[in-house]
């Protein structure tokens, strides 16, 4: 299969005859491409670019600021995804703030967050709600079930995102040169593969949705890479495993449910208008942000100096590219957040590209 | 933060499910779905189960497997050591 896939893909390219750009949107498939070492399987002028799919490298320096001075007042428990704690803001970190004595719970699910808030009424547990559709849902339910429940003490401090507004917002620019998109698989499983029609149509930039496993990746490279060849744009779906044209209903009318859209800040891309997931007023008591009177996520805030992360999730340039790589920043000094998350792009290059990146 | 491994329900009281992946036996919420029930496959994300496979799907996520672990050897790229 894999031969067979590899076979297909090198033929379009002699086929289209130029040099082909893909973005792959999801932090995962970044991560997965590297592990699988698929890079060096491809050919030369087929470029893999990453996309603003990293949920903790595109949510704003400001919003970790909040973050930390929250940590720091009395009777605060922070509750948050691994990744989000080693995240520098523009002075600290919640890692920072743990070392002074902060409460920063690291929670596999905001189902872990809940249950603290149960078992400490005497705390505030604030949990960072930072992700895309796939974890927006869930966290959608936690606060319902706060509400339902009555656990007056439950939090949540929202960055959630959606997807096909930063896409649209790339496209817009016209700054990054993309011939197609590997869509995100896990976000496609809650919105459904139809949710990209208006890239297909409106830009007229083949998607395809896919699958995980290098292999997965690796047939939907090359049905875009035929799509390319025969100049046409349309959605297909590699992953129908777990995707189905009009997603998950049932979470998307959860999430519905405790959501609406607002505007949101990215890093790199700015302010996109109605990316943002904001909590709706009937369940205002469990928002972290009116409770302690926070930034909404409309915040813009700076880079760190020299990094160019917002330039990475743009797919504009590599890590290799950033002068801060591997000198200033590594994953044990972490610059900016595209360093540090398993999903981000600089991270990826740093653990599968180093010798590469000394090359340069 | 993306498991893309199908789970197996192994027990389920009400949308509290708890499922066995290669092995390892977790608590789950299957409030994001409807008409599960014990056996079938589920994929689970931040402690939710977000999508039901069919034996199709899990029959063809074991061929795709089974194909990465033959051509293992020749694709691990060096350097790797994840
Ligand atoms: S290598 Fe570090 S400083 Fe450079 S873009 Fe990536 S995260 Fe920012």
């Amino acid at each position: 299969m894999i031969d067979k896939a590899l076979q297909n893909l090198r033929q379009s390219m002699r086929a289209i005859g130029r040099p082909v750009s893909l973005m792959e949107v999801c932090g995962t498939h970044t991560m997965a491409a590297f592990r699988a070492g698929l890079r060096t399987l491809l050919p030369a002028d087929l470029q893999l670019l990453s996309g603003p799919g990293c949920p903790v490298c595109v949510t704003p320096s400001a919003y970790v600021d909040q973050a930390v001075e929250l940590s720091l007042k009395p009777g605060i428990m922070i509750a948050t995804f691994g990744d989000m704690v080693r995240v520098p803001g523009s002075r600290s970190s919640l890692e920072k703030s743990r070392a002074q004595g902060a409460e920063v719970l690291v929670v596999y699910s905001p189902l872990d967050a809940l249950e603290a808030a149960r078992r400490n009424p005497g705390r505030q547990v604030v949990f960072l709600g930072v992700g895309f559709e796939t974890t927006a849902p869930a966290v959608a339910w936690s606060i319902k079930t706060a509400a339902d429940e009555g656990i007056p003490n439950y939090l949540v401090y929202s960055a959630h995102k959606t997807m096909p507004p930063a896409m649209n917002a790339l496209l817009q620019s016209g700054e990054s040169k993309v011939d197609g998109f590997l869509c995100p698989g896990h976000v496609s499983v809650i919105i459904g593969s139809r949710a990209y029609g208006f890239i297909a149509e409106g830009f007229h930039v083949p998607c395809v949705v896919a699958g995980f496993e290098p292999l997965d990746m690796l047939q939907a490279i090359g049905m875009l890479l035929r799509q390319v060849e025969k100049g046409q744009a349309m959605v297909e779906n590699q992953y129908r495993r777990s995707v189905a044209p009009e997603g998950n209903i049932t979470a998307q009318k959860m999430l519905a449910e405790v959501f609406e859209p607002g505007d949101a800040a990215w890093r790199g891309l700015g302010m996109l208008p109605g990316s943002g997931l904001r909590i709706r007023e009937r369940y205002a008591a469990h928002d972290a942000r009116i409770a302690f009177s926070l930034a909404g996520p409309e915040m813009l805030s700076p880079e760190p100096p020299g990094c160019r992360c917002g330039d990475v999730l743009r797919g504009v340039c590599t890590p290799l590219e950033c002068g801060l790589y591997q000198k200033d920043c590594t994953p044990a000094h972490p610059v900016g957040a595209c360093m540090v998350s398993g999903e981000g792009t600089c991270a990826a290059y740093y653990k599968y590209e180093k010798q590469a990146g000394q090359q340069q | 933060m993306c498991l893309a491994i199908p789970a197996r329900i192994v027990d389920l009281r009400g949308k509290q499910a708890v499922v066995d992946v290669d092995g390892v036996q977790r608590s789950i919420q299957t409030d994001l779905l409807t008409g599960l029930q014990v056996g079938d496959y589920v994929i689970v994300h931040a402690g939710f189960a977000i999508q039901k496979w069919s034996e199709q799907d899990v029959a063809e996520y074991r061929a795709i497997m089974e194909e990465m672990e033959r051509l293992d050897q020749g694709l691990a790229p060096e350097g790797t050591d994840d």
